[in-house]
């Protein structure tokens, strides 16, 4: 069974009036353990697709089923609930807590969690250690490099061990070296650790980080096509 | 999210506008202040004058002319002449009004007394020689006023013991004369030194018969007050209802509406004095509850703007599993500490105003004020702020818990 089925999916804004349509009926299936780039330039609806895959907002038309369960039939709570156990993301903008260590910020999660406190610290000091700033715990975001204030956010999605982990422009605020070394650590999850992941991007050089790529425009897809271990970005070798 | 948690966040995302967090709760601070002076000091006085109305004896009732003041233009006809020399003579009738044991007139001035090169201001007071008693005094030494200086108009004075220090000082002043408005008056006892305390400013005083005074000093011929004293507490209303009779027949008075004269008793003193306290502290309890209004209206107006400028936060919040009620309990949980520490800002500033008004007014009413804060106050005022926060906090706070997460997330 699918990790993530969708069906006729679509989403419409605005009022009756003037309805915007951003997903115009999309299907497919993404099983446990894949890496997914959705890629597509601005517009074409795959921002929107993330919203509703992460249960960040819910669909006009169609059906997303997500590892077995109907979103439709759960209440904003309860998906709230489905994200902090189930899910995992990474923003463009990082979306760190200022003035807060990276220990806390990585803590965030597992305050919304049932995770008994005494908990807590070990499981976010080994998400930090697991992407490499097991020696910045107690550095503010201010205080770290653009890279290394992504990585603190992945460890922030991980330290729950999340079923999926949605990226969503993992890359655009960093320079390409830090970029790169983001994307190398994601391929490394999901290598050594099997983590389903779904990036989102419009760059072609960061989705074939992927093994898969679901190319979207004007609210369609428009392309799935796995790609070939060779035609992937950096041989990627440990 | 639990409550530990919330209150460090709180404290943080307070910490990060200090100034900011200050300014919004100066509204609450002096709001509180206000609070906790009205209950500290509103209350000192009232233990402070009730304490010395219970000095004067419960079985003594007070006569004055005028209306009893209802209103505050009533305390305008205090001044009147209802008061005579034959009412005295009713009243101590027996038939008339029986279960008295003394009736004493009484006229009041300040003036200065000098003895030699030395003068002092006193209280002079005209009085019946059953005075002494009457105000539970006794003589250092000396001898008490009589009715037959009250019938001569004898030029004698009972001194206080101020009076006596300032005038005298080491001199023995007993058979000395002193002058009050070119009239000589030969010193025939010093009172009991007091201290201050009481209605009645026994070390200053200058005690004369009630006839010299009227007639030298103030040239009248009404009195100020009559004090009448039953044989004991149980008989006191009844007395106070013959002494209505008695004066509306002698003025011939048949609605009590247009009495020319009040009666009253000490329950009376304390019940007035209660409704002047109780007016007091309702005025300025409103003044601080505009204050605490205000202050609430700007607590709200802080918040809304906080949830503003943290939508992104509130929208990762709910991104990572944040459910309605924890976003609605953090923001709760911010203005509520942002009042309770305004709150406790106010019963602090309170405290030490209140004391420092204490030491103030020891010094210049009475030694005998005394410092009291109520821990009722703390509770109040503590209280009080934390619901501010809760009444003032919910809309701002529903208003962040209702985001979406991803319109949260998606604002720049």
């Amino acid at each position: 069974m699918a990790l993530i089925e969708v069906d006729h999916l679509q989403k419409t804004y605005g009022t009756d009036d003037a309805q915007t349509p951003a997903l115009r009926g999309v299907s497919f299936q993404i099983a446990a353990g894949e890496f997914v780039a959705i890629m597509g330039p601005s517009g074409s609806g795959k921002s929107t697709l993330l919203h509703i895959l992460g249960f960040l907002d819910r669909p006009t038309g169609g059906s997303y089923r997500f590892d077995g369960r109907h979103a439709d039939s759960f209440s904003d709570d309860e998906l709230a609930q489905l994200r902090n156990q189930t899910m995992g993301f990474v923003f463009q903008a990082f979306n760190l807590l200022p003035r807060t260590t990276v220990l806390e910020n990585v803590c965030l999660p597992l305050r919304y969690s049932q995770l008994p406190e005494r908990e807590w610290r070990s499981r976010a000091e080994r998400a930090l250690t697991r992407v490499g700033l097991g020696h910045r715990l107690h550095h503010t975001p201010a205080q770290l490099s653009g890279g290394e204030q992504q990585r603190a956010a992945i460890a922030r999605a991980l330290v729950l061990d999340p079923k999926v982990l949605f990226a969503d422009e993992p890359t655009g605020n960093l320079d390409s070296v830090s970029g790169r070394a983001v994307m190398l650590l994601l391929r490394e999850l999901h290598a050594e650790q099997g983590h389903t992941i779904i990036l989102i991007t419009h760059e072609t050089a960061t989705a074939e980080h992927a093994e898969r790529v679901l190319a979207f425009r004007d609210g369609r897809l428009e392309r799935d096509e796995r790609l070939a271990q060779s035609r992937r970005a950096d041989q990627f070798t440990k | 999210m639990r409550l530990r948690h919330q209150f460090i966040a709180a404290i943080h995302a307070l910490r990060a506008n200090t100034v900011r967090s200050l300014l919004t709760i100066l509204g609450i601070v002096i709001g509180i202040t206000a609070i906790m002076l009205v209950m500290a000091v509103g209350r000192g006085a009232q233990d402070l004058i009730l304490d010395q109305v219970r000095g004067f004896g419960a079985e003594t009732i007070i006569i004055e002319p005028g209306r009893e003041p209802k209103g505050p233009s009533d305390f305008v006809e205090v001044f009147t002449d209802s008061l005579k020399e034959r009412d005295l003579a009713a009243l101590a009738d027996a038939a008339r009004v029986p279960g008295v044991t003394d009736v004493v007139p009484l006229v009041a001035q300040v003036t200065t007394a000098a003895f030699g090169n030395e003068t002092y201001r006193v209280q002079l007071r005209g009085a019946g020689p059953a005075i002494l008693e009457v105000l539970r005094l006794t003589l250092a030494s000396g001898v008490p006023l009589t009715e037959d200086d009250v019938r001569r108009r004898a030029a004698v004075a009972i001194i206080g013991d101020d009076v006596r220090e300032q005038l005298f000082g080491q001199q023995d002043p007993i058979g000395q004369r002193i002058r009050m408005k070119n009239v000589s008056f030969r010193v025939v006892g010093v009172l009991e030194r007091k201290g201050e305390s009481g209605i009645v400013p026994v070390d200053h005083m200058v005690l004369v018969p009630y006839s010299t005074a009227q007639e030298y000093l103030l040239g009248i011929t009404h009195v100020h007050a009559i004090l009448v004293r039953a044989v004991s507490e149980q008989v006191v209303p009844r007395v106070k209802r013959d002494v209505e009779i008695t004066l509306r027949e002698l003025h011939r008075i048949s609605d009590p509406e247009k009495d020319d004269f009040h009666v009253m008793t000490q329950v009376d003193i304390v019940q007035r004095i209660g409704i002047i306290s109780t007016i007091l502290t309702v005025l300025l309890t409103s003044i601080a509850a505009i204050s605490l209004v205000v202050g609430g209206i700007g607590i709200m107006n802080i918040m809304l703007v906080a949830v503003a400028e943290r939508t992104r936060e509130i929208g990762l919040r709910k991104a990572l599993g944040a459910r309605r009620r924890d976003i609605l309990g953090q923001f709760l949980f911010e203005s509520v500490t942002l009042t309770a520490v305004g709150g406790i800002m106010g019963v602090a500033i309170g405290a030490s105003l209140a004391f420092l008004a204490a030491v103030i007014f020891r010094a210049t009413v009475s030694p005998n004020w005394a410092f009291t804060f109520p821990i009722s106050a703390v509770v109040l005022g503590v209280g009080v702020s934390g619901v501010l926060g809760v009444v003032f906090g919910l809309a701002p706070a529903r208003k962040a818990a209702a985001m979406s997460p991803m319109e949260a997330l998606r604002n720049e």
